[in-house]
């Protein structure tokens, strides 16, 4: 992993790539700053190096300070899923597994702010987890009522209120 | 479908119908990246995980609710392609070059028009992509959202409310979405207003990049544009700016055409003209040379200054002279020497046939 980038012979060489020249196939490893400057990128649609290029740039950011010696040791939150940890994480700029994103929640606003300048989705939601969400809400909303009952008094209102929670709770562990 | 008729033609059925805008749009394209829950992304997969996410994709493939689109369909290990076939795929954009190269377990499928892709197990669990010949990225999304949809009612994406759909990679995260358009640009190249145009494309969030060649050259003026951007903006608004921007890259191309024309015309014409004379002619091309000149022959084409050569031939050209094809047509492995000489055979036929 501790490779050192040919190019500078400074910097940990971070990016791997096959390189495709007159039909003759390479490996070429260069550091993100390396790897800027030359402006490679790999022919196709696809993975096209201005992308690696974007990330690595903003991740270099990160990569700096969490390789500092004196912050390296402090910190180093690990997915208890996949085993990435945030280090390499910052290395290799890939997330191991969906757990991730729980996991460095706390670190990643600013990274995707930087990326797509919001850290929430306005997009597409599965038809089945919007079912999901709508249990949700109303689960919190319900949840209200039942405090605001309990707190007025009316047990009788907060027994159906706890009720129709608990099958909507059912509803959700299915 | 055999694969032969996949690897064989460098035309996708999909392409022999012309678009919207297609004397500057060549193709539009809407992939998505999605991920299965429950299980860590390729690159830290097992084995048997990929296996296992080969398998649900297969399954799904078996219902009966399947898009008809995607009828028949079979799904295409990686391992059981040889190198120069998995180029072949790459060179029609039909998988991408991580597919080819980085994946261990990877998987395609195709539509028999080969305008959708699925891809499996390769920098993420599924990658959707819907190809349209022209101007046509709103139908390639809808199409892309259509299939997404069907999947999944078979398995479970990775989804979570704040970040949308997980990805690998952080500039995935969200909608997962990358539109892009293939470019035709040879006016702008020309007139040398291209350097002015790029930067403040990507300042508005969207990538340029040639789609032909390294760094920054790009070859025969094709360029692909796509969003950078996937997460708080709904797919329709990615869409829609990277349409309003496209847009007006191609009033933009086809002021700077008929500027050209009208400025001149004698000189537009022997341009293309010769480019047509070499392609017709030459016994040694490489690609950067063949690639500029079919260039200049379809903007002859596209401004009526140049007729008997239809405009798909040159898109047929385009995608055959690369390296991979040119071997797989020789049936062997060829040196770069040798892959000049058969470029510029396979280019004389080609066009000595429409013109017969
Ligand atoms: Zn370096
Ligand atoms: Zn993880």
């Amino acid at each position: 992993m501790n490779l050192l980038c040919p190019e500078c012979g400074k910097r940990p060489a971070t990016l791997h790539y096959t390189k495709i020249v007159n039909g003759e196939k390479t490996e070429a490893h260069l550091c993100e700053v390396c790897a800027q400057e030359k402006g490679e990128y790999m022919p196709g649609f696809d993975s096209g190096f201005s992308f690696h290029n974007l990330l690595s740039g903003l991740l270099n950011f990160d990569m700096v300070s969490s390789e500092s010696p004196n912050i390296a040791q402090q910190t180093v939150p690990r997915c208890a899923t996949c085993g990435l940890t945030y280090n390499q994480f910052s290395k290799i700029g890939r997330f191991g597994c969906s757990d991730c994103f729980e996991t460095f929640r706390d670190r990643l606003d600013p990274l995707l702010r930087r990326i797509h300048g919001s850290t929430t989705h306005h997009g597409k939601i599965p038809e089945r987890t919007k079912g999901e969400l709508k249990i949700k809400k109303d689960l919190e909303k319900l949840r209200e009522q039942l405090a605001r009952s309990v707190e007025l008094e009316e047990f009788e209102k907060a027994a159906q209120l706890r009720d129709q929670i608990r099958s909507l709770q059912e509803r959700l562990s299915e | 479908m055999s694969l032969n008729q996949f690897l064989e033609n460098a035309v996708s059925e999909w392409m022999k119908v012309k678009g919207a805008e297609s004397d500057v749009i060549f193709s539009s394209r809407v992939r998505i990246a999605r991920n299965l829950a429950h299980m860590p992304f390729p690159m830290l997969s097992t084995a048997s995980q990929l296996e296992e996410v080969t398998h649900l994709i297969k399954e799904a493939l078996t219902k009966d609710d399947i898009p008809e689109i995607l009828e028949n369909a079979e799904l295409i290990e990686m391992a059981d392609l040889t190198e120069l076939q998995k180029r072949v795929l790459v060179e029609k954009h039909l998988i991408s070059p991580h597919l080819a190269e980085e994946s261990t377990s990877g998987a395609v499928l195709f539509s028999q028009d080969e305008s959708v892709s699925i891809m499996v197990n390769e920098e993420d669990h599924i990658r959707i992509q819907c190809l349209f010949p022209g101007f046509q990225l709103e139908k390639a999304w809808k199409l892309a959202s259509q299939i997404d949809d069907w999947l999944e009612k078979h398995v479970t994406f990775a989804f979570d409310e704040q970040c949308g759909y997980l990805t690998s990679c952080p500039t995935n995260v969200g909608t997962g979405i990358r539109a892009s358009v293939m470019i035709h640009l040879p006016a702008l190249a020309m007139t040398g207003q291209l350097n002015r145009f790029i930067p403040a494309i990507t300042q508005v969030g969207l990538a340029v990049r040639g789609i032909y060649g390294e760094g920054s050259e790009a070859l025969g003026n094709l360029y692909q544009v796509s969003n950078q951007v996937t997460l708080g903006q709904s797919e329709e608004e990615i869409i829609d700016k990277l349409q309003g921007v496209v847009r007006q890259m191609i009033d933009h191309e086809k002021q700077a055409r008929e500027r050209l024309l009208g400025m001149s015309s004698i000189q537009l014409e022997d341009r293309v003209n010769r480019s047509l004379g070499i392609l017709a002619h030459a016994r040694i091309i490489d690609s950067k040379e063949a690639m500029r000149r079919l260039s200049d022959v379809r903007l002859g084409i596209d401004l009526g200054l140049l007729t008997g050569v239809p405009s798909s031939v040159m898109n047929e050209l385009m995608v055959l002279i690369q390296p991979g094809f040119l071997q797989q047509y020789a049936g062997e492995k060829l040196g770069a020497e040798e892959r000049d000489v058969r470029r510029a055979e396979l280019i004389r036929e080609r066009i000595g046939m429409e013109r017969e």
